[in-house]
């Protein structure tokens, strides 16, 4: 008998997981704004990869014949940097290119620790409640208090001006969101009949906390990861264009526009290509956000 | 309404107690002896050092220090800054009206198009001018606004010379604050051409600035609009015959303002870190480039005390946007 109702939930569960997805593939495919953005977003993932193979020089490389070198298809413009120069002779392109290696890496390792801290944190509070409960809100008011770049800014101030303190400081200005959002997901969880059955059971508090809850509250969790991961990369980048994230001469995309501000009238490539890289980014990453909320949001599902 | 009005009172009391600790707190975490990293590389002797331990009252236990801070801090004494070594109450408020004014602009900006743009958008739903507007929506959300900030000032300034790069008005016009807002003192001093010079200085800032908020009521509109004009009464009110106009315009907008005001009010968090970035590539006289400022200069006490007010700012407009909230939405006094 015992056996019998363990073995029938896993078996529900391995088909469930599939046709959850079958599920969410067939309303996330529906938005082609959220396919455009994920394939926009693979392209850029696999650049961040193979660039060391596919970068025309290196991100460093200086070439002092080739100062500020205009884009090929402008007069002046030289085959061997298609993108042009900046101002001390790198080649655009290739800082470009590895450029995308310090954004994508600072959205992942922001949404990943702000998600594992956050998600933990949110599930005690809302687990065991009351006054661990009160105390955890209101520390989570106290950080949203405060604009989060400006908060950002100041921690990176206090640990010292690096791209890892950067990653830090973001990830602990985005964790209240996940707190709440998990907070909220528990607490309409927490009474339904399959977590009292599973109490009875004798599940233990983690195993229910991470096991039987927490996979019921993904859904707003993701739409909030995909979220996340574009404005760490904005804030990343807006931290190293204030000078307070990345440090030169590294390719951050922010940090290659506080670098080429003085060259603002002069040559419109140095300013104009960084900032676009940023821009297709986050809009990918957006606009897959909007498919994954639409996908995964049963309210706005039109069955 | 009393009782929720309380119940929102009591919840940011200990919020403002934290966000105190938390600005105490910035000083006393920073690496190093405070009197060392004020005196900065000039050093001081081990007998100044003293003095000034105790004269700023660091050889004191911490809990003191910080109640002392407290009860200070409420009475508008937040320390002086360290480079003008006027009193950080008064910097701060020097240069806030020219935040304020900014933000203002760039929200006045963001709804006046926002609203519009998202009725529009959601009363064709699914056409192509919907997609325009909520794909350009989602450009400008996705905006790293200082390089958009940038853009603009190539082609506006750098191009076509229409507008000034940085600052609040040109260097010819000189009048003392009356109000702190570049637009009326300009206004107020009669001089010939102030305005214009004011009103062109603001223009790119406002944009800039506004852009995300912008973004953010339109799409908020939209989906607000969607869900009401769904609704039963909806259907009624088309029903009985009124004209399109009056059911968007005054049936559905009511209730669909309700989420659209909340938004709004949360959008003040936002232009306070827009600001930061805004102001600082236009030069704009602000308390956000007077953050940065500080934070290069080393000039700690501002950094604390700035923190401080952005922080009670925000939280101020949170509350107002609450009670308001609960004054449109009888549901939400009610809950809990």
């Amino acid at each position: 008998m015992s056996e019998h109702t363990i073995d029938t939930p896993a078996d529900t569960r391995s088909t469930g997981t599939r046709a959850l997805l079958q599920e969410f593939w067939h309303y996330f495919s529906e938005n082609r704004g959220a396919v455009i953005g994920m394939w926009f977003f693979f392209g850029v993932c696999l650049i961040a990869l193979l660039a060391d193979v596919i970068a025309p020089h290196g991100a460093t490389t200086q070439y002092r014949d080739a100062l500020l070198t205009p884009p090929v298809w402008q007069d002046g413009g030289d085959w061997r940097f298609l993108l042009g120069t900046d101002a001390v002779g790198r080649d655009m392109l290739s800082r470009l290119i590895y450029g995308s290696r310090y954004s994508l890496f600072v959205g992942c390792i922001v949404v990943v620790g702000a998600m594992v801290v956050g998600v933990t944190v949110g599930l005690i509070a809302g687990f065991v409640g009351g006054t661990v409960d009160t105390l955890i809100m209101r520390l989570m008011d106290i950080i949203l208090s405060f604009p989060s770049l400006l908060l950002a800014l100041v921690l990176v101030a206090i640990l010292g001006p690096s791209l890892t303190n950067a990653m830090v400081a973001i990830a602990i200005v985005q964790q209240p969101h996940y707190v709440r959002l998990t907070r909220a997901a528990v607490l309409g969880e927490r009474n339904k009949d399959y977590v009292t059955a599973a109490k009875v059971a004798g599940v233990r508090p983690l195993r229910l906390m991470f096991y039987t809850i927490l996979p019921n509250c993904m859904a707003p969790l993701i739409v909030q990861a995909a979220l996340s991961f574009s404005t760490a990369i904005l804030d990343a980048a807006a931290l190293g264009f204030l000078g307070m994230g990345a440090q030169p001469p590294t390719p951050e995309w922010g940090t290659m526009l506080a670098e080429a501000r003085e060259f603002i009238l002069r040559a419109w490539w140095v300013v104009t290509l960084p900032g676009l890289a940023i821009l297709l980014t986050v809009l990918a990453i957006n606009l897959m956000g909007d498919g994954l909320r639409d996908a995964l949001d049963p309210k706005l599902k039109r069955s | 309404m009393l009782a929720f009005l309380i119940r929102r009172i009591g919840l940011i009391i200990p919020t403002f107690i934290g966000v105190t600790i938390a600005a105490f707190a910035f000083i006393r975490v920073l690496p190093g002896d405070p009197v060392l990293l004020m005196a900065g590389e000039r050093g001081v002797s081990p007998e100044r050092h003293a003095a000034l331990m105790q004269q700023f009252g660091f050889d004191r236990p911490i809990y003191e220090q910080y109640l002392d801070y407290f009860f200070s801090a409420l009475q508008g004494d937040l320390g002086n800054s360290l480079v003008t070594k006027r009193p950080v109450w008064d910097e701060f408020f020097t240069l806030f009206p020219a935040t304020l004014e900014l933000s203002v602009c760039a929200i006045v900006f963001a709804v006046a198009i926002g609203v519009p743009a998202g009725i529009y958008a959601a009363t064709r739903r699914g056409s192509w001018p919907d997609q325009t507007i909520m794909g350009t929506a989602l450009i400008g959300y996705s905006m790293p606004i200082f390089w958009w900030g940038l853009l603009l000032i190539i082609l506006f300034s750098g191009i076509l010379g229409w507008t000034p790069v940085s600052g609040r008005i040109s260097l010819l016009y000189f009048f003392k604050p009356v109000t702190g807002f570049m637009l009326i003192d300009s206004l107020l001093s009669g001089q010939k051409g102030a305005f214009s010079s004011a009103l062109s200085h603001l223009i790119l800032p406002t944009i800039v600035l506004g852009t995300i908020p912008l973004a953010v009521v339109a799409r908020q509109t939209r989906s607000a609009m969607l869900e009401v004009l769904s609704e039963d009464y909806v259907r009624t009110a088309r029903a009985k015959g009124l004209s399109p106009l009056r059911v968007v315009g005054i049936h559905a907008l009511r209730n669909a303002m309700i989420p659209v005001i909340t938004t709004i009010g949360l959008q003040v968090g936002v232009l306070l870190a827009g600001a930061i970035l805004t102001e600082t590539i236009f030069s704009w006289p602000g308390i956000g480039k007077w953050m940065v400022d500080s934070i290069f200069r080393r000039d700690y006490p501002s950094v604390q005390g700035g923190l401080l007010m952005i922080a009670v700012i925000v939280m101020t407009v949170n509350l107002i946007v609450d009670l308001l909230y609960g004054l449109v939405n009888p549901r939400i006094r009610h809950v809990r």
